[in-house]
């Protein structure tokens, strides 16, 4: 199966994204764009370096609110979540590299809510692979890819960033 | 096998936390990297995440402590769980209640994580023997054996301060006879890699066969000081004294008290730490305390992210 260019798919998300960033916008209204470890903060990175290099960057370690935490433990060597002191009223842009059970996303969102009230968030996904068990949808995406069966799909990085089939046994 | 290995599952990782002796380089740093990563949350707006929500961590204080019980309460409650915090030193043991009776009554309140402090060494080796699979037990200092959670603190801070352990000159200074602390600190400096750990003490305050623990001894305080980059000083423990040790109080700090003159014998960018309760003007002088190289009040925030770390390792494995 080939896989499409992550560099391509980074460009089509940092397009659609763009519109959030208006012109002349009002630095205490602009979104801020943030980042789950680690591969949606590789991609978080390039999108607010391309279009909102001014604005306010979020990293999100999720570990701490995972729902499988007392099977699957800590990964203390990720890096430590750092979201802009107020994120009250302000509209958030969580990028992330896969979407798959919805899982992730739960995580984030409940961690994001313990550092504040955003008034939006807007879910923006490199690939989205289907087969959701949880009811989260998110509302932009730069490809779509269906997987067989006990295969899974990694992004490795952050240089270069590239996209990877592995079979369940491969992924450990 | 050594009695340390109960702390470690079959994968190595940590399943009760007893001591430092015993355990190895990948763990520890595993402890301060999960501390590290904890520190960013006491400085949100929720100081709160979600590690423990269900989990009921029971602190069995069977001795007075006011800092090591209240920064494992708030690490608890900061990791979600329900606490319950017992001083047994005024309850049910006095009545003469066995340690064993103690442990089958609590843990049939359905408690999944027991922090003990008690005052016999072994104690909680004890309690991690005897609770049910699934239960952790943490030390919280056992009689004058070791104060693992207090070590790390101490680590983590100096790692916050000084990165790098290999090139470090570290004199832990004052009552090391009844110091769980410094055994604790000891094990671990070694185990982390520290260039040189030294001793300072009145030979009366030395336990036998330290030097077996790969220290340096010094009973002279300005020479055991000489180019030390971390300075720990120890709490002289009155209350565990037997017997006449020390002439008195005045002359121990003017022999072995830290003042600020004493302190410049060492690195000028030493750190002075202190497990606490100090006694001031007894094991160091107020102004130093107080002053720009102390970081005493730093160990004490420090605590809470390194128990919590402690707590969330052995629950998530």
């Amino acid at each position: 199966m080939s896989l499409p260019s992550v560099e391509i798919l980074i460009d089509k998300l940092a397009q659609s994204l763009k519109p959030y960033f208006p012109d002349g916008q009002d630095p205490a209204n602009q979104p801020i764009i943030v980042g789950i470890e680690t591969g949606g903060y590789w991609i978080a990175n390039i999108i607010h370096q391309t279009i909102a290099p001014d604005t306010e960057l979020g990293r999100l370690n999720i570990s701490f609110y995972r729902d499988d935490f007392t099977t699957t433990g800590l990964h203390p060597t990720v890096n430590p979540s750092s979201l802009p002191t107020d994120i009250d009223g302000k509209t958030i842009i969580l990028i992330d590299d896969v979407i798959y059970s919805g899982r992730t996303i739960r995580a984030a969102m409940n961690e994001i809510f313990d550092y504040g009230r955003p008034e939006q968030i807007i879910l923006a996904i490199l690939v989205d692979r289907g087969e959701r068990s949880i009811p989260i949808q998110p509302d932009i995406v730069a490809d779509t890819i269906q997987l067989k069966a006990g295969n899974h799909i990694k992004l490795s990085g952050p240089e270069p960033l590239q996209l990877s089939i592995k079979t369940l046994i491969e992924a450990g | 096998m050594s009695k340390n290995n109960l702390q470690l599952d079959e994968n190595g990782k940590l399943k009760h936390f007893l001591g430092i002796e015993g355990l190895n380089l990948p763990v520890l740093t595993e402890i301060l990297d999960t501390a590290e990563s904890f520190t960013s949350v006491t400085e949100r707006t929720v100081k709160k995440v979600p590690i423990l929500r269900g989990k009921t961590v029971a602190n069995l204080f069977f001795e007075p402590s006011t800092r090591t019980r209240s920064t494992f309460e708030l690490a608890a409650q900061r990791l979600s769980a329900d606490v319950l915090t017992l001083n047994l030193n005024t309850s049910a043991t006095s009545k003469g209640e066995s340690l064993l009776d103690t442990i089958r009554n609590i843990e049939a309140m359905q408690i999944d994580m027991f922090v003990i402090r008690h005052q016999d060494s072994g104690s909680a080796h004890f309690f991690a023997q005897h609770v049910k699979p699934g239960v952790s037990v943490l030390n919280a200092g056992d009689g004058q054996h070791e104060h693992p959670t207090q070590a790390m603190l101490d680590m983590f801070t100096i790692r916050h301060f000084k990165k790098d352990f290999s090139q470090l000159r570290v004199a832990i200074i004052g009552d090391i006879a009844h110091s769980r602390v410094a055994r604790s600190q000891i094990h671990a400096l070694n185990i982390l890699g520290a260039a040189e750990v030294r001793v300072i003490a009145p030979k009366t305050l030395l336990p036998v066969g330290i030097e077996s623990l790969g220290v340096h001894l010094y009973n002279n305080l300005e020479q055991g000081l000489k180019d030390v980059d971390v300075v720990i000083m120890l709490r002289l423990q009155k209350e565990r004294m037997r017997g006449a040790l020390l002439p008195s109080e005045k002359e121990y700090f003017n022999l072995f008290g830290l003042t600020q003159e004493r302190l410049n014998c060492a690195n000028p960018d030493a750190i002075v730490m202190h497990p606490g309760p100090a006694n001031r003007g007894v094991e160091i002088e107020s102004s130093v305390m107080d002053g720009p190289q102390s970081v005493i009040l730093q160990q004490v925030t420090f605590g809470i992210a390194v128990r919590m770390a402690v707590m969330s390792m052995t629950v998530g494995r």
